[in-house]
């Protein structure tokens, strides 16, 4: 039990980190195309040829075969092969948005090209946009929640605290809130901020929508909590002894509720990373060129991308890996939340 | 009867607030479906205003509010700018398929998920019990779009199940038989991916409500006396755990219908949510509320539902007359 929750929290911790310096570890610039290499499926990683096994992997360049005018097919280009170098200086990045840098973990040298997740349609490399949008995509889910635990904390212990009228119009919107289909919602929303903006815009519109109409929910649970510690003895005694309102806050209920916003945290990351995702694949989010999984799932749309190219697909498979970690975590913390009150 | 007139109160006050949320949100907005004419230079800025007068957008807010209300109980939920239509048939055209679409997921739903939540409860600990949660917790925690793409690359290569649309294009010498048979060919794939997504939260509610029920201390003391197990079953736990089912079905409403929009869009159904989103994209506002207020009322009918069946099926609602939810 204890081995799986460390090898949990070891593995999110690899994923952020990679996400975080998507930069060093992805080969190329998100936005590089080669347009002489659309739709190039994984560039397949050799140990071995004619004189013999090699430590160090190498590569060979895609060449396309025009068998017709409209189908490429592509060939292994046999007669060069490259080897895979690490921590080589290629296109520049700012990391952490600061750092001028060139160093990559990996690359290759010369004319050749390292696609492990293949190209898009316009020969993008696809690993490198899956950690860009990576960035983009969680960065957003992680800021819609902890705008929708904010704004749903204070909101939940004002109504909890002061009750009353004030309480009971709170929980009237949220019920509103609740009961709304989300997807019709955050669209309506959506339809009356403006289209194209710049990407910084766009990130916090998004993430502002997402994480506003996600407040009601903390806010309820916030609501719950308070509403029960609010005559446990200890405040009361608190209260007796001539504290203040803020220091029972602060003191008190604010510690009780911790542990719940921190289940409602790591639920709320992976479906509000699946919202910025539904309405980037649905054109509303984060535009091209700067990659986001959703605007990067849009070409799928295509009937004949979906079925021809499966690289296509690892933008999903990213955002199945972040949300299945996720929900684990979550169930680490209710698990824990559970033996704590039992 | 006091229950069912508070929860149609409540009903009315929520299709009020939303509707009302709508409008403060069409003011807050800054750009408005114009703003590509003006930046027309042979449209002139008079000829704007009097389109803008035209649909009523150069009144203030509460004006507005006011006059779509009045025409709103008339059925009438103002004017498409895009389509040049009046918004009401435009909606309704697409809300059948809408309801078509999300009325026999839902259906899928229920039928499977009440035997299996039951089953799984009934034989806790079990293999099936422990494959089912397994599986379960698995496609809970995978979105919704992934499944639904996934799905559509499996159906698009197996060429078994037709996809896009409603219809297939010869569809005009059909039969009326064949015309239901074709639309339930197109219908399989997205109803699939709809069932998938909802059955599995379902399992789990109605798996832990009937444990719930089969841990409480009456139904151990019957078992000790001697009550088989399916009349135990049937007769002492099924009753009770289905109220918490009922009023779940009206919150799952919410659920299937965003579901319902995504799948639509991305399986090319013509239901209300490719339409909501061109119109998202277009900026064209007075659809955008009716789509919201029509999948609201649908909410709303839906949980209108489900209470008169709790009130019918749940004794304690009927006798204290007070809020279970």
């Amino acid at each position: 039990m204890r081995a799986k929750t460390l090898t949990l929290i070891a593995a999110l911790v690899l994923l952020h980190l990679i996400l975080l310096f998507a930069g060093f570890f992805a080969p190329y610039d998100p936005t590089t195309q080669s347009r002489e290499l659309p739709y190039a499926p994984p560039t397949r990683l050799h140990f071995r040829d004619s004189a013999g096994l090699h430590f160090r992997p190498f590569v060979h360049n895609w060449k396309t075969s025009a068998e017709s005018d409209i189908s490429e097919t592509y060939k292994e280009d046999l007669s060069q092969s490259y080897p895979i170098s690490f921590f080589i200086t290629g296109s520049g990045y700012k990391l952490l948005g600061i750092y001028e840098s060139h160093l990559h973990l990996f690359g290759t040298t010369g004319p050749a090209r390292i696609f492990l997740f293949g190209t898009d349609g316009y020969g993008r490399d696809e690993f490198s946009r899956v950690l860009f949008g990576g960035q983009i995509s969680v960065a957003a889910g992680i800021t819609a929640t902890l705008i929708a635990l904010f704004a749903g904390s204070v909101l939940g212990i004002i109504a909890g605290y002061y009750g009353g009228l004030v309480d009971e119009s709170l929980m009237a919107v949220t019920e509103l809130f609740l009961s709304l289909p989300w997807l019709y919602f955050l669209l309506g929303v959506r339809a009356f901020l403006p289209l194209h903006l710049s990407t910084l815009r766009t990130f916090f519109l998004l993430t502002g929508v997402i994480g506003l109409i996600g407040w009601a929910r903390p806010a309820r649970l916030v609501r719950g909590i308070v509403l029960s510690s609010r005559n446990r003895n200890y405040v009361l005694a608190a209260r007796a002894f001539g504290a203040s309102d803020l220091y029972i806050l602060r003191r008190h209920i604010l510690p009780a509720t911790f542990s719940v916003l921190l289940t409602q945290a790591s639920l709320l990351v992976p479906r509000y990373i699946a919202a910025e995702v539904t309405l980037s694949f649905f054109g509303l989010g984060v535009n091209e060129p700067v990659a986001s999984w959703g605007n990067m799932l849009t070409t799928l749309q295509q009937y004949s991308v979906l079925t021809s190219y499966a690289w296509l697909l690892t933008p999903a498979a990213a955002l199945v890996v972040t949300s299945v970690l996720y929900s684990a975590l979550a169930d680490v913390f209710h698990s824990q939340l559970e033996s704590l009150t039992t | 009867m006091s229950y069912l007139v508070r929860r149609l109160v409540r009903a009315i006050l929520l299709l009020l607030g939303v509707s009302a949320l709508c409008f403060v949100f069409t003011e807050m907005a800054p750009g408005s479906f114009f703003d590509d004419m003006r930046l027309n230079p042979q449209i002139s800025p008079d000829t704007i205003a009097g389109l803008r007068a035209q649909y009523g957008l150069d009144q203030p807010l509460a004006v507005r509010y006011g006059r779509w209300m009045k025409s709103a109980l008339h059925a009438d939920l103002g004017y498409s700018i895009a389509y040049n239509a009046p918004v009401a048939p435009l909606l309704l055209s697409r809300a059948k398929n809408t309801l078509l679409l999300s009325g026999t997921a839902l259906l899928f739903t229920w039928l499977i998920s009440i035997p299996l939540g039951v089953w799984t409860a009934n034989r806790r600990g079990r293999l099936l019990d422990k494959a089912v949660t397994l599986l379960t917790s698995f496609l809970i925690s995978v979105p919704e779009l992934v499944i639904a793409i996934a799905l559509l690359a499996v159906a698009v290569r197996s060429h078994q199940l037709r996809v896009g649309g409603m219809t297939s294009s010869d569809v005009e010498g059909f039969s009326t038989f064949q015309r239901a048979q074709d639309i339930a060919l197109h219908l399989a794939l997205p109803v699939f991916i709809l069932v998938l997504c909802e059955t599995a939260v379902i399992v789990r509610h109605v798996r832990a409500s009937v444990l719930e029920v089969l841990n409480t201390p009456y139904v151990h003391a019957a078992r000790r006396y001697g009550v088989s197990r399916s009349r135990l079953l049937f007769r002492h736990v099924l009753p009770v755990a289905a109220s918490p089912a009922i009023s779940l079905l009206g919150f799952s409403l919410a659920g299937l219908l965003s579901g319902s929009l995504m799948v639509e869009v991305v399986c090319g159904w013509p239901g209300m949510g490719p339409l909501i989103l061109e119109a998202t994209l277009s900026r064209d506002l007075y659809l955008v509320i009716g789509g919201i207020m029509l999948s609201a009322l649908f909410m709303v009918g839906g949980n209108l539902v489900a209470d008169v069946l709790l009130f019918t099926v749940d004794p304690r609602i009927r006798k204290a007359g007070t809020d279970a939810s």
